[in-house]
């Protein structure tokens, strides 16, 4: 067990993280599209927008459907909690936080799933052809991506005999530099799934209204003001939440021990340097490939979810 | 010890009073209102104390009772042990929630109708129990027969339709070829000692060959496994439940598929020891397979109770899993491990039992308040039906396998299972279990596209039809009924450390260990080892409460708008009505074509000059093509050959007659 | 443990599961030319773990057989094939004779076969890790699969210089190289293999105006 100043340490690193991912995940989404702009041979509108635009959207009127149901209403604030709550568990600055403990890495699936089943949800309960087109269309490309995610932490889980994130981050960073080759599979099925589970680019368009693209832009059509700001934080947040575990799972050195206060300087400079770079690949990556068609996006992730049980296998197989 | 004080006995005293309560039933035949008021709650309290006493004896050594009864010599054995006990708790929670709602949804039966209901259903669940305390052959086929004639009844109540007559000959077809595979195991596994062999005592104690042992065991796997409705024997599910009334539904996919599994777990656990390697492959693919196969079909139903029946079967099909799993492990001496996976199964029965339970429930609700099973007439239910509609989501993500409810609690335990596999001596199952593990995952993700759609469609949205701005909400013991077992679902949920406390018991009784807690704190569930795994509900719940609470504050505090009620925004559009919102089958067309080659489609086009464009599409299973109607085939070409005997004249049937004597007499 | 292992023998190992990914991905590739730029990175990857077999084993013959396999398999046959589908003019997407998820789960299920199959073999085998054998079998199955599931003869011709990528890659990996002399035979027959292969594509064309090797059924009295 910890001692008590141990203890009160996690807890402030725990708190630390909380407040760190809430107010850095617009910075990130910032950052991801001034890339874009910048690879665009645009010049962009500066990675502070998202928080220009989040300000815009909390001062407005809001506007509600008169069917609108009380799912509608609370759905905005469980998508921003489950989100929030998803990004503060994974260890990114420090390995040992408190909340991990309660939570693993199935457990955070769940969190994704909780979140997304009410974004659906929300999005049938009015009752226009875009919202439903876009539920069954979120849901569609979840029931692949979820599985993929869950074998690529499985794999992880595999490697380090835990499917706690502290427990895997540990084992991937702290011990001798090893080579696993399963974490490869792995890491290109997450790249698909990190793609689709944050409506970006082959999968989804994040900055069009056009029918035939639409996906997570058509869920959250009725929603304005505060509800759709919130959505649009729990969006970045969740960018940021599966970059941290993109980070925490294939580039995990640099972070700190448990109660190593002099650690923390450097664990945040490393993470900012992590993060910028894993925008702007996210961005590169975006930025070269094409749209594809609706049922072409089955067949992408079909392929990510076989990579991903591929890997497991690989592990398996080769005993690393 | 006395007699009279044994669990074992108050519960039989408890049987004996449904049965007796169905047959007061049958002597009210002329008041609805005394059987709806009286006997069901009455019935309800029945249940209760039953669970209760099964929860009490969960503890306790083996009690065995020898019963006064039956055939001259062939006393019939009664044995409570904590396996029973289990699915005599389960039967019992479960069936507390299902009786209260039918006291509330049977108010509008013709009291002769619902007179001879009562007993059967009553005999129905007396049935139930007396399969899970039997401790001989012949008192559980016995009482197997009980459950699945009185069920076959229930299933037709409506018989004047003849598709229920249908559904129900299907139903009970299947369910004897099933019991002829039961018995045939039994008489198996006694080992040829004769008529007394046949408590389940003598089956533990006999010799049995590798061979013999696996015999025993297919049969079974497949007797129990057609009434479980185990690929490829599952046919009879979805023309069952829709066919049956609601409670019924509930009971059926609730907890008799569960007395399946009692039975296989039984079998293969208790009554033979000789497990061999091969049989949890067997299992776990078998299993697999009818996890995913019902999954996908219920993505593609259109009637809401059909869409249940068929998550019923992916359900078993994960519970089938588990015992895969436990009995590989088993085999090769992992007995935490086989634990950790038969906690799971012990766990997603229970769970299932509420949360399946539940949902037939609440789409009995549904229909006596729209009069429609098709989804794709319904939507917007959520306005005039504000308890179910709670209830009903508190149910559908219990069954999507969404944290912090409780069918995420079983699946994180199974998953576990498979993490904890690696270092079996047989390759070729090490690599079965990551791609088991897969399917599994694959199974729940799809669940819960089918959970958005059965409560998004039906719930969510504009009203499809004018009629159903008329739907009433359910009255207060339908409510109470339904309000149960969505409690369950939750605690079974939170308190994951206390449940499985429980199931040590049992997995103590099948493979000797028992899967403990590793942490030393009691708000975390972590098997084998805290270092390797931990959950915690209760932390988790209050994380995702106490993130949401402050979240409302912040923006309460920062907020200065107001909320405005207006129209639809819609991208602008203004002709919206309800008819362009997804139907049942429009919800599910990308699993129809992503899965296209497993189903048998039909689909109608309208031309681009029709002015009543309909689009129709009907979705099949290829099976009933492939395996069923050739079966039938085959039967009637040889019953058309056994009936050339058949000729009406008395002589020549005295001359068969003659001919057999002869013949044996030679062979003598 | 893996970490007992010498970083060699990861990074070979490492790249045993690049190549057999990159098996995979042709497998899911619809278009000729993305596959023809996946075999050449099979060819960079086959270069480079063949150099570092060398390395660590100190064979310097294995180094030119590397060098070899670099100026063949990654410049001049995909240069060769580019500029036959240049004129042939093929540049359409490939079709499938199976739809590709159900092709990657035959995929999945010859991988488990051939690590069962290669498994006996390997613990004969000294001083390689188990896996090399079976991914390198498992890549020649794969590549047979992609042989079966296409219409196109270009995409049959890659496929075949796959599945030779990876008996070399057996060869190299796990029996630490054949004579230099075997080595050169091989690659010239690849290398007139090419190039018989492109004479052959002109004169079906010619004969049945498409690269569609269905419409060879009709040679059939």
């Amino acid at each position: 067990m910890m001692s008590a100043p141990e203890i009160t340490l996690a807890i402030v690193f725990q708190i630390t993280q909380l407040l760190l991912v809430v107010l850095a995940a617009p910075l990130l989404m910032g950052w991801v599209n001034q890339c874009q702009a910048w690879l665009q041979n645009r010049s962009g509108a500066g990675v502070l927008q998202p928080y220009r635009v989040l300000h815009k959207l909390f001062h407005k009127d809001a506007v509600m459907a008169h069917n609108a149901s009380w799912l509608f209403g609370i759905t905005p604030y469980i998508v921003f909690g489950c989100m929030w709550l998803a990004a503060a568990i994974i260890p990114i600055i420090a390995v040992d936080l408190p909340f991990s403990q309660a939570a693993d890495v199935i457990a955070l699936v769940g969190v994704f799933a909780l979140a997304r089943i009410f974004i659906a949800l929300a999005a049938m309960d009015i009752g226009t052809s875009f919202g439903t087109l876009g539920a069954r269309r979120e849901m569609l490309v979840s029931f692949l991506a979820e599985p993929a995610l869950l074998m690529v932490l499985f794999t992880a889980s595999m490697i380090s005999h835990s499917t706690q994130l502290p427990r895997i981050v540990e084992a991937l960073a702290h011990h001798q530099f090893v080579i696993y080759p399963s974490l490869a599979f792995a890491g290109l099925a997450f790249i698909i799934v990190l793609l689709a589970e944050n409506a970006r680019i082959p999968v989804d368009n994040p900055s069009t209204h056009l029918e035939l693209t639409m996906i997570h832009e058509a869920m959250i059509l009725e929603y304005s003001a505060r509800h759709l700001a919130l959505i649009e934080w729990a969006s970045s947040l969740k960018l940021f939440a599966y970059l941290s575990i993109g980070i925490a799972l294939f580039m995990p050195h640099g972070i700190a021990e448990v109660g190593n206060w002099d650690g923390l300087p450097l664990a945040l400079l490393w993470l900012l340097l992590k993060l910028m770079l894993a925008g702007a690949a996210l961005a590169i990556l975006e930025s070269v490939m094409a749209k594809m068609r609706i049922f072409r996006a089955p067949e992408f992730l079909g392929a990510a979810f076989l990579l991903a049980v591929l890997g497991l296998l690989i592990h398996f197989l080769l005993g690393v | 010890m006395n007699v009279t004080a044994s669990s074992l006995f108050q519960l039989d005293v408890l049987i004996l009073a449904w049965v007796a309560l169905g047959g007061a039933g049958l002597i009210l035949r002329r008041s609805t209102v005394a059987i709806t008021h009286l006997l069901f709650p009455l019935s309800a309290l029945l249940s209760l104390l039953m669970a209760w006493v099964a929860f009490q004896s969960l503890t306790n050594t083996p009690e065995v009772l020898v019963l006064p009864l039956g055939l001259p010599d062939l006393p019939l054995h009664q044995r409570l042990d904590s396996l029973s006990a289990f699915f005599m708790l389960l039967l019992g929670v479960a069936s507390v929630g299902v009786t209260l709602f039918s006291s509330g949804y049977f108010r509008s039966m013709a009291a002769n109708v619902l007179s001879l209901l009562m007993l059967e259903y009553h005999l129905f669940l007396a049935g139930m129990a007396l399969v899970l305390l039997a401790d001989d052959a012949y008192m559980f086929m016995v009482a197997w027969e009980v459950m699945a004639l009185s069920s076959y009844f229930l299933v037709t109540t409506e018989h004047e339709k003849p598709d229920i007559r249908k559904a129900g000959f299907l139903y009970l077809l299947i369910a004897h070829v099933g019991a002829i595979a039961i018995l045939l195991s039994f008489g198996v596994m006694q080992g040829g000692h004769g008529i007394g062999a046949y408590t389940f005592d003598a089956m533990r104690a006999a010799e049995l060959t590798p061979y013999w042992a696996s015999v025993a065991f297919l049969l079974a796997l497949f007797g129990f496994g057609a009434k479980a409705g185990v690929l490829p024997m599952h046919m009879w599910l979805p023309e069952a439940h829709p066919a049956a009334p609601s409670p019924v539904s509930a009971l059926m996919s609730g907890v008799m598929l569960k007395t399946a599994i009692y039975g296989i777990l039984r079998v293969s656990f208790d009554l033979l020891h000789t497990q061999q390697w091969w049989w949890g492959v067997v299992a776990l693919t078998l299993g697999l397979l009818t996890a995913v196969f019902g999954v996908m079909f219920a993505a593609v139903q259109a009637d809401m109770k059909r869409l249940l029946a068929y998550s019923s079967i992916e359900n078993i099909g994960i519970l089938l899993v588990g015992i895969g799993l436990a009995l590989i492990f088993h085999v090769y001496g992992k007995d935490a491990l086989a634990a950790l996976a038969l906690t799971a199964t012990l766990y997603h029965s229970l769970n299932h039992a509420c949360f399946k339970s539940l949902l037939f429930i609440g789409t009995g609700s549904i229909l006596h308040a729209t009069g429609e099973r098709n989804m794709g007439r319904m939507g917007g239910l959520i306005h005039h039906m504000p308890w179910v509609s709670v209830l009903l989501l508190i149910g559908a993500l219990a069954i999507a396998g969404i944290p912090p409810f409780n069918g995420f609690v079983s699946e994180w335990l199974l998953l576990q299972a498979f993490l904890l596999s690696p270092g079996l001596p047989n390759s070729y199952i090490n690599m079965l279990v990551p791609v088991a593990a897969a399917g599994i995952a694959l199974a729940a993700a799809l669940a819960a596209y089918v959970m958005v759609k059965f409560y998004g469609v039906i719930f969510l949205g504009q009203p499809r039809e004018k009629i159903l701005h008329h739907a009433h909400d359910a009255g207060w013991p339908e409510r109470a009924g339904m309000v149960w077992l969505a409690g369950l679902c939750i605690v079974l949920g939170v308190a994951p450390v206390f449940v499985v406390s429980q199931i040590d018991h049992v997995t103590q009784l099948l493979v000797s260990t028992s899967l403990g807690n590793a942490a030393s704190d009691w708000m975390f569930l972590a098997p084998i080892d805290t270092d390797r795994a931990s959950y915690s509900p209760l932390y988790f719940l209050l994380a995702v409460l106490g993130v949401m609470g402050l979240t409302v504050l912040l923006v309460r505090r920062l907020y200065h708008g107001r909320v405005r009620r207006g129209a639809a925004w819609d991208c602008g559009f203004p002709a919206q009505t309800a008819r362009m919102q997804d139907t049942a089958e429009g919800f599910g067309q990308p699993i129809r074509r992503i899965f296209e080659p497993f189903f048998k489609m039909q689909t109608h086009l309208p031309t681009p000059f029709d002015t009543h464009p309909k689009y129709e599409a009907h979705t099949e299973d290829r099976l009933w093509y492939l395996l069923y109607l050739p079966v039938q085939q085959l039967t009637e070409k040889l019953s058309g050959w056994v009936s050339v005997l058949q000729h009406g004249r008395i002589h020549l049937y005295l001359t068969y007659t003659f001919a057999t004597l002869v013949v044996l007499l030679l062979f003598v | 443990m893996p970490n007992a292992m010498p970083y060699s023998l990861q990074i070979i190992n490492l790249l045993a599961a690049l190549l057999l990914l990159v098996v995979f991905a042709m497998l899911a590739q619809r278009r000729i030319l993305s596959l023809i730029n996946l075999f050449a990175w099979q060819g960079a990857l086959l270069a480079l773990s063949t150099a570092i077999v060398a390395w660590s084993t100190a064979q310097h013959h294995l180094y030119y057989s590397a060098a070899l396999t670099l100026v063949l398999k990654v410049m001049v046959l995909p240069w060769l094939l580019h500029r036959l589908i240049r004129r042939l003019n093929v540049r359409w997407d490939v079709e499938t004779l199976i739809n590709i998820p159900t092709t990657m789960l035959v995929g999945i299920a010859l991988v488990i076969f051939s690590f069962n199959l290669a498994a006996p073999i390997s613990q004969l085998a000294e001083g390689i890790t188990r896996g090399l054998i079976g991914i390198a079998l498992a890549c020649v199955l794969l590549s047979l699969l992609i042989m079966l599931t296409r219409r196109k003869a270009v995409t049959q011709v890659v496929a075949f210089l796959s599945l030779e990528n990876s008996l070399f890659f057996a060869a190299t990996s796990a029996t630490q190289g054949m004579p230099l002399v075997v080595e050169f035979g091989i690659a010239l027959d690849v290398l007139v293999a090419t190039f018989i292969f492109g004479i052959f594509f002109f004169q079906i064309r010619e004969t049945f105006d498409s690269l569609d090797i269905t419409h060879m059924e009709k040679l059939k009295e």
